[in-house]
Order: C-alpha cells, then sequence, then structure tokens
C-alpha cells in the first residue's frame, strides 16, 4: 500500500511538473472551465441576491393582510370597513395612545426611467397609513425627512434614487399625471421596500380614484405568535376573510418564483457550457497522455504498475479544473458581488438587489468545475493506465 | 560454463496484422548464462527489439516458453511481469528515456520506488550507482542540462540502481558520437566483469558488438553466434 502511495505521489508529481511543458492547452482548460464557473456563479449570485433582498424584506411580526385569494398586493382591494375592523383584532401592538398600529396601504405602479438604459420601467408607488412608520421597523430616513400627509410629497427607496432618473432629494417629478416633490431618502437594510416609492395613502386614493379602499393592510403584532390570533380573528368575522400573513414569509413567497426562474436558467446554461469546457479538457488531458507516452511506458517497463499513470492523470485533470473553478469563483466575486440589477418582483415592478456571493455558491461552482475535470480526466487517465510498454522503445 | 540465466524453448512469436498473422520467430532457442554480455545483430525487422522485450517481460511469446532463473516467465500475468522487471531487468534504452522533470537523482531513484527501501537508504543507492557510472557530481541536474552521453550514463545509473541481475540494452549508443559511445561500452564492460551483470545488447553497430563477450545474428528468425572473446 505504502509502495503503492510513493509511487502515486512520484508520477503525479512528475505529471504536475511537465505542466509548463504544455502551458497553453492547461491554461485554455483552465479558462473554460473558470467561465463555466463564472457564468454558473453569475445566475446563482443573481438569484441568490434577489432571494435575500425580497425574503429579508419581510418581518415576522409584522403581519401582512390581503383579500382572500388576491395572491399580491396589486390585485388586493379592502374596504375601509375591513381595515377599521383590522383595528379592533386581538394580538396587534399599540401606540403610545392606545391604538394598534395598522396601515392601510395602497400600490399602485408608476413609470421610471433606468439611468443604466434609459428605458421605462414600472416602480411602486405605496400609499401609507400614519402609522406605517411605527409598524415598519428598519426604517431610516437617511437624507431630508418623511413627507407630510395630505401632500404630493414622495419619499424614494435609496434603490429607486440611485438606478432611477428624478428621483433625486429635492427634485420636482411627474408622476399620474401630478406634480409630486422628493423630500426625503429612506434606507431599509437593503430589503425590497428601498425599490419603492412611499407617499401618503389618502392623497393617492384620491389621485386614483379609490375611494376609502386600500389594496393591503399592515399590522405590527405584539409577538409573532399573535398571528395565529389574527388569523382566528379574520376567520371568524364573515365581513373579513383575509389571507393573513406574516410579512417575512409573504416575501419568501413573493421572492421564490422568480429566484427558481434564475435558477432554472442558471444550471442549465451553466451545464450547457459545461460541454464546452469538457472537450477543452479531455483535449488537454489527452495531449497530456500523448506527450508522455514514452515517459509512462518507460515507467510501466521499470516495473510501475497502470494505477499510479491513472491517478496521476486524474490528479492533473481535477487540479486544472479546480484551479479554473477557484479562478471563476473570484472572478465573479470581484466583478458581480454587491453589484446592483434589477428585475421584475411577483408585482410586475422593480426591485433593486444586489448580487450576493456566499462561501456555498462558491462551494456549489469549484463542485462543478471538479465533474468537469473528472469526466475530463477520466478517460484519457484509462488511456495512460493502458499505454503500450512498447511505447517506451520508440523515438518521438 | 555458467548456470543459464534465460532459455528460450522453441519460442515462437506473431504479430496480427489485419487478418494475417505475421511471423518473428518460429520456434526459436536460445541460452543466455549468467554474466553473459551478448549483442544481437540483424537487420532491420529482424525481430531484435521483439526478442527485447520477450527477454524483459514487456512482450509475451506466441507459443514456447521463456525461463529466467530457473523460473518460467512466459505466463505470469501482467501485474506480476511488472514486479519481475521491477526486481529482475534494468532497461537501457537508445534515447535515454530519463524523465525531463526530474533531476538525475531524481530518475535513478525511480525503480527503488518500487522496493520496500526507505527515502535514506535509497539516497545511499542512488550515491552509489551515480558514482559508479561517474556522475556524482551531476545529481542534481536535469536531463536539458545534460550532454547526451551522461543522460546515457543516468539511464544506466537507473538500470543498475536496483541490482538486477540482467541489463538490456536497445542500441545504447545509437545517439551518440563514437568517442562517447566507446565510453558507454566500455561501462557496460565493466558493469558486467566486474559487478556480474548479465546483459543482452541489440545493436546495428559492429564496432559496438565487439565490446560483447559474444554476437548472435539474428536473421530471418533464426540466430547464427560469432564468439567475440575468442
Amino acid at each position: 500500500m505504502g509502495r503503492t502511495f510513493t509511487q502515486i505521489a512520484a508520477v503525479t508529481m512528475m505529471n504536475l511538473r511537465s505542466i509548463p511543458d504544455r502551458l497553453w492547452t492547461s491554461l485554455s482548460t483552465v479558462i473554460a472551465v473558470a467561465m463555466v464557473t463564472a457564468v454558473l456563479l453569475g445566475f446563482l449570485a443573481l438569484a441568490n441576491g434577489f432571494q435575500s433582498t425580497v425574503q429579508g424584506s419581510g418581518s415576522p411580526d409584522v403581519a401582512v393582510m390581503l383579500r382572500k385569494g388576491s395572491g399580491s398586493e396589486l390585485n388586493s382591494n379592502l374596504t375601509r370597513e375591513q381595515s377599521l375592523l383590522v383595528e379592533e383584532a386581538p394580538g396587534l401592538a399599540r401606540g403610545a395612545d392606545g391604538k394598534a398600529l395598522v396601515s392601510p396601504e395602497l400600490y399602485v405602479v408608476v413609470d421610471g426611467i433606468k439611468k443604466s438604459s434609459r428605458t421605462k420601467a414600472n416602480l411602486p408607488l405605496r400609499g401609507l397609513g400614519v402609522r406605517a412608520n411605527q409598524v415598519r421597523s428598519g426604517i431610516k430616513i437617511s437624507a431630508g425627512r418623511m413627507f407630510t400627509p395630505g401632500t404630493n410629497e414622495l419619499v424614494v427607496g435609496r434603490a429607486v434614487s440611485r438606478q432611477f432618473e428624478g428621483f433625486e432629494l429635492g427634485r420636482k417629478i411627474r408622476l399620474a399625471a401630478q406634480n409630486w416633490t422628493v423630500v426625503g431618502e429612506f434606507e431599509a437594510a437593503g430589503s425590497v421596500f428601498e425599490s419603492e416609492i412611499w407617499a401618503d395613502v389618502a392623497v393617492l386614493q384620491g389621485l386614483y380614484q379609490r375611494g376609502s379602499s386600500v389594496q393591503s393592510v399592515r399590522a405590527r403584532l405584539d409577538s409573532p405568535a399573535s398571528l395565529e390570533k389574527l388569523k382566528a380573528y379574520s376567520e371568524a368575522d364573515p365581513r373579513l376573510k383575509l389571507d393573513v400573513q406574516a410579512e417575512r414569509s409573504f416575501y419568501a413567497e413573493q421572492g421564490k418564483g422568480m429566484s427558481d426562474i434564475i435558477l432554472y436558467l442558471g444550471w442549465p446554461l451553466a451545464i450547457a457550457m459545461s460541454f464546452g469546457a469538457l472537450a477543452g479538457a479531455l483535449n488537454t488531458m489527452y495531449a497530456s497522455v500523448d506527450a508522455r507516452m514514452r515517459e509512462i511506458a518507460t515507467l510501466r517497463a521499470i516495473g510501475f504498475g497502470g494505477t499510479p499513470a491513472f491517478v496521476g492523470t486524474m490528479v492533473e485533470s481535477l487540479l486544472l479544473s479546480a484551479i479554473g473553478g477557484v479562478v471563476g469563483a473570484l472572478a465573479t466575486y470581484l466583478l458581480f458581488d454587491g453589484i446592483s440589477a434589477a428585475t421584475l418582483g411577483s408585482n410586475f415592478t422593480q426591485v433593486v438587489f444586489a448580487l450576493k456571493m456566499t462561501p456555498q455558491l462558491v462551494v456549489q461552482g469549484v463542485v462543478l468545475a471538479l465533474v468537469i475535470g473528472f469526466v475530463g480526466g477520466v478517460f484519457p487517465a484509462w488511456r495512460a493506465a493502458r499505454v503500450p510498454l512498447l511505447a517506451a522503445f520508440k523515438e518521438q | 560454463m555458467s548456470e543459464a540465466l534465460i532459455q528460450l524453448k522453441g519460442v515462437t512469436k506473431s504479430y496480427t496484422r489485419g487478418k494475417q498473422s505475421v511471423p518473428i520467430f518460429e520456434r526459436l532457442d536460445m541460452t543466455i548464462p549468467q554474466q553473459d554480455f551478448v549483442a544481437i545483430m540483424g537487420p532491420s525487422g529482424s525481430g531484435k527489439t521483439t526478442l527485447l522485450n520477450l527477454l524483459g517481460g514487456i512482450d509475451k511469446p506466441t507459443g514456447g516458453e521463456i525461463v529466467f532463473d530457473a523460473k518460467r516467465m512466459d505466463n505470469l500475468d501482467e501485474s506480476k511481469l511488472a514486479s519481475f522487471r521491477a526486481g529482475n531487468v534494468g532497461f537501457i534504452f537508445q534515447f535515454y528515456n530519463l524523465m525531463p522533470m526530474l533531476t538525475a537523482a531524481q530518475n535513478v531513484e525511480l525503480p527503488l520506488l518500487l522496493t520496500k527501501l526507505g527515502p535514506k537508504a535509497r539516497r545511499e543507492r542512488v550515491n552509489t550507482a551515480l558514482s559508479i557510472v561517474g556522475l556524482s557530481d551531476r545529481a542534481r541536474h536535469k536531463p536539458s542540462e545534460l550532454s547526451g552521453g551522461q543522460q546515457q550514463r543516468v539511464a544506466i545509473a537507473r538500470a543498475i540502481v536496483s541490482d538486477p541481475k540482467l541489463l538490456l540494452c536497445d542500441e545504447p549508443t545509437g545517439d551518440l558520437d563514437r568517442e562517447t559511445a566507446g565510453e558507454i561500452l566500455s561501462m557496460l564492460q565493466t558493469l558486467n566483469r566486474d559487478l556480474g551483470k548479465t546483459i543482452v545488447m541489440v545493436t546495428h553497430d559492429p564496432e559496438a558488438a565487439r565490446y560483447a563477450k559474444r554476437m548472435l545474428h539474428l536473421d530471418k528468425g533464426h540466430f547464427s553466434e560469432k564468439d567475440l572473446a575468442a
């Protein structure tokens, strides 16, 4: 066993030391594998970033209530009576004045112009109730101030002001045939709220002729466990019959569809590209075996077995692919990690998010690279193990 | 007459080319005594290298028996043949067949990796082998930093480092100038005379063959012998 290991180590070292003799073919394999890894990780980082942004948006102690079966805020519609009934529900947190922390909200879509492409994109304009600030936690006005209720004032998420034209602090902008003034910019810990524009719900109700109806009601719970009480309350009253969800699970559900689409695009594309890299790896490793044919045959003539030749070739292939995988992961991290992207969320509005690399994603990329290295190495390694000994006597 | 190291008894060897069988030897008999130094000559295609491969356990005969040190070896499986080669045979090739990425000492050490020797014992054996071929001062040089003659001396050191009984040389001076060839052949003579190595050398060169004790001429699958020592 020890001798076999010594033989394997010796042959493997010989293989690795001879890589500089085949620098360009080896390099082409590394680059091909790096590109495949980078493409896969780019998509995974995209999906991961989107998922983190959307799923990180929710709070477990905020309840979102929609019309039963509506599925999203855009499709929902709730009456003023229903909003008022929610305020009487048990398990809700209450303000200093003893009133429930509830925010009836309107959610409409307006046009924005992307700074990057100068194309139109849908932006969510959310009308907030007067207690919205107390309902939501983790919202911070980073510049300017909150809008004044009853006026055409807006506050915009940080992502909106960065990615879309005309939303800088103090700018006047025309939305929904009305002039608005941007009076503040807010941060929401990188969540989906940073892709929203907020205004007073009453102003929007008038503007969009919604009367006193809203699309969703948010309520702060006195604890996450109180969600069940709220659900029971809603089910018990025939005037309500709402879909009640914790905000966290609401956004987790909303984000899953899109991140699944990104994943379903990313993996097949990476696998298709893998075949190209595989061809490169096979070519490199066959070239490596052919170049060392006489050396391998000489070792066999001396008395070495076929196993060291097999393992040595496999190690070379796996090493080249692993280097490619690490280079690809590093390139993805340096080029894409943290950069902003925007795509349509579940409400057909833009969600701005940052691509996010994680160690788990790097592991997935390197595993794909190693699979390419394994498949690309196994056939040439088999050839190496079966090199005819007579090749030792031939002139190269 | 010394005891036989190798005996070929009615050895037949043929290759299949397409659907045709091409015979190389038909019922070839041969005996090589211990400590012999035999040169095998013959025209191209006469089967000299094939014979060397059969003697070294690199190729198997189609028929007949090959006996090495009183044991049949023609019926060994691939793994046992590899052990046979590792323990009994040192190969010296025309183009040296050194590993270009290894130093002279590392090349010489290769056969010892197949033994139970530890690193220290291996190092000592390598130093001894290199001193025998007069290359102790080139131990850390790579083949590309050595002349053709020096490379062949490293190959000889590699062939003798595990102390095999038999050295098989395939045109060992075919790639060298006359003077260097003489040095290499003298070294083979020394190994035969002083260390008792049995040497079988295939060569085209009558001058090289003169360094052997006897010469066998192989043609059309048969030997004719000439005793050079006489």
